[in-house]
């Protein structure tokens, strides 16, 4: 059964579309998610979730709770660390605990027993009696989520929880996130850094300019692609006429599909080929025509592969692209709201 | 997949009435601001600071002002307190629109709307319990210490109109601020409303002249000020037995009774929350 189900949301800011038409199911008890580049819409989806924004049109269910018309329903077992840290600097981190507590309208005993036990989890012990004004932004982090967990909801929406964090910091967070799917919490993680998704989500959807453009465990997405990639270097730093001249050779070795010159790093050749048969028949290829090797790598198609199949374009020339396109007057009304 | 729903009915261990999640969550909320304010106490002190050199230095200033000027033969000094209670009161209240407007800012706003809130009134009913401490702690102060230099102090059923007319004004200027930091779109926009908007309405008040004093178009301005409204009520407790009836403001358009300035701002104090609460359920739907 699907805990979170959204059904061809639009959404626009002004005359900026943010959503175009995305639909997303999550199943229950999944880790899952949420990847693409900066300014996908993937904020605004899990604004839209965390019921901080409606969409123009669409439908949102949260365990089977309709989230446009219940709002306060889908609250209650949803927890929201959001982009931006809110914290309150004047405040100490059990202070702002308890008074998300009181939000939740936890018992008080629950609520300190519950704040005592996410302190040690995210070992947060020497900092938590100490101004949040003083937090490093791993502190912060940490606090924020342990916020979120405070209420144990059956569903953490993360939006982006570790853009530029420090590695502890990070392992805590993944650590913590990996328990609670474990004990059958449904997380719902948007992300940019590939890696993130490929070592925690179980599913995951691809969005791109306000739709979800490809749908499935990483590692469907990435055999649904085929094929295995061969980095090739004939020596360390090669040039163009060098690298044009192999590809012309090797492109007619049967069983490879594609080449592609990387000119950022040193003119080294990447293959798209069938299989681990086609790597000895490279060798030979390249012997015969009297061509050194400087280093041979072959490995399984990457999430950024599947990226660039799904959009034509790398998931870091998107977020470069996505730069100039913005409109400052929207986004400052969008981010005041 | 025969009812969906079900998830969510498992039930909660602790279902509670709304009226005690209610005082819950406003409490949390109200205790928030006031450990804010403990730990920088500024604009306490700031706020009690500013009316204080305005009561001395004013009172320094037209001390010698000329026998007969003032109603009833009063002493400036006496005439100035009450003006400068209802200052304090008034910027003090003036200022409830930035710690929201703050929380809008730094995304803390977003931390309670997706809280499943019983009410979100109690966002708003946290700054108003909090501002209206604030004003009244801070008029207090400022009561004692005019009394302290001899101008006076009100009898006990002086001092209820005192807190009731300054309530009224609390209440209706907190609910223009808070309007205003939903409705302007950052602080700076804020500051500079309160900025323009304070001392102007000071001097077009009857807090530092009385009306006789003005030109006439100044004097409609002050008789048509709200501040004016509070101030005379409060010049009339200290100035001795209290008689809501009788006339305080010989206005341009007419005699201004007691009873008259505290309906006006009972009215305005209404009027304003209702001109704000659409603005405030579009905010915080």
């Amino acid at each position: 059964m699907s805990l979170i189900e959204l059904d061809h949301l639009v959404k626009s800011y002004g005359m900026v579309p943010a959503l175009t038409d995305l639909s997303l199911a999550v199943p229950k008890g999944c880790l899952y998610g949420f990847l693409g580049p900066n300014g996908a819409g993937k904020t605004t989806t899990l604004r839209i979730l965390a019921t901080l924004l409606s969409p123009d049109r669409g439908r949102v269910m949260v365990a089977g709770v309709d989230a446009l018309q219940n709002p306060r329903q889908v609250r209650q077992i949803l927890g929201y660390v959001a982009q931006e840290v809110a914290i309150d600097k004047i405040l100490t981190g059990r202070e702002l605990l308890a008074l998300q507590g009181d939000l939740y309208h936890l018992p008080r005993t629950d609520r300190n027993q519950r704040i005592d036990d996410l302190i040690q989890r995210l070992s947060m012990g020497d900092w938590i009696d100490r101004r949040c004004g003083t937090y490093s932004g791993g502190m912060r982090r940490r606090l924020d989520l342990a916020a979120g967990l405070l209420h144990s909801p059956r569903l953490l929406v993360l939006d982006e929880p570790t853009v530029g964090l420090d590695l502890e910091s990070r392992a805590v967070i993944w650590d913590v996130l990996q328990d609670l799917r474990d004990q059958g919490t449904t997380i719902l993680l948007s992300s940019h850094y590939l890696e993130e998704v490929e070592a925690l989500a179980e599913r995951m959807a691809i969005i791109d300019a306000g739709r979800v453009i490809a749908e499935g465990s990483p590692e469907e997405l990435k055999c649904a692609l085929g094929g295995d990639r061969v980095t090739l270097r004939v020596r360390e730093f090669s040039n163009q006429i060098e690298a044009e001249k192999v590809r012309e050779l090797l492109d007619a070795v049967e069983g490879v599909r594609r080449i592609v010159i990387n000119k950022v790093q040193g003119h080294s050749l990447n293959l798209v080929v069938d299989g681990d048969h086609v790597l000895p028949r490279l060798k030979q290829r390249l012997g015969e025509s009297d061509l050194p090797v400087f280093s041979l790598a072959q490995s399984r198609p990457s999430l950024d592969d599947v990226y660039l199949q799904a959009t034509g374009r790398t998931l870091m020339d998107a977020e470069l692209a996505v730069v100039g396109e913005r409109d400052p007057k929207q986004e400052r009304r969008q981010s005041m709201r | 997949m025969t009812n969906p729903a079900f998830d969510l009915s498992t039930p909660r261990q602790y279902q509670r009435s709304a009226v005690s999640e209610l005082a819950q969550e406003t409490g949390a909320l109200t205790r928030r601001l006031f450990v804010q304010l403990q730990r920088r106490p500024s604009t306490l002190v700031a706020g009690i600071l500013q009316p204080l050199i305005w009561l001395v230095l004013f009172g320094a200033l037209f001390s010698r002002a000329p026998e007969g000027l003032l109603p009833g033969g009063m002493s400036y000094g006496r005439f100035l307190g009450a003006g400068v209670i209802v200052f304090t009161a008034f910027s003090g209240a003036l200022n409830a629109g930035l710690p929201v407007m703050f929380d809008r800012e730094f995304g803390f706003l977003n931390r309670l709307l997706v809280a499943p809130l019983r009410s979100r009134s109690s966002i708003v009913l946290a700054s108003v319990i909090y501002i209206t401490t604030l004003s009244l702690v801070q008029s207090l102060a400022i009561m004692i210490t005019a009394s302290l230099l001899g101008y006076g102090w009100p009898g006990a059923a002086g001092l209820v109109l005192v807190m009731v007319t300054l309530l009224l004004l609390v209440f209706a200027v907190t609910a223009l601020s808070l309007g205003l930091a939903f409705a302007l779109p950052g602080h700076i926009e804020l500051i500079a409303v309160i900025f323009v908007a304070n001392l102007p309405l000071l001097f077009a008040s009857t807090a530092l002249a009385p009306l006789s004093y003005m030109p006439p178009w100044l004097g409609w301005l002050a008789a048509l000020n709200p501040l004016t409204f509070a101030i005379e009520p409060i010049r009339a407790a200290y100035s001795g037995p209290l008689d809501l009836s009788s006339v305080l403001l010989e206005a341009p358009y007419g005699d201004v009774t007691g009873t008259t300035c505290l309906l006006v701002l009972s009215l305005l104090t209404a009027g304003l929350f209702l001109l704000i609460r659409p603005l405030l359920n579009r905010k915080l739907a």
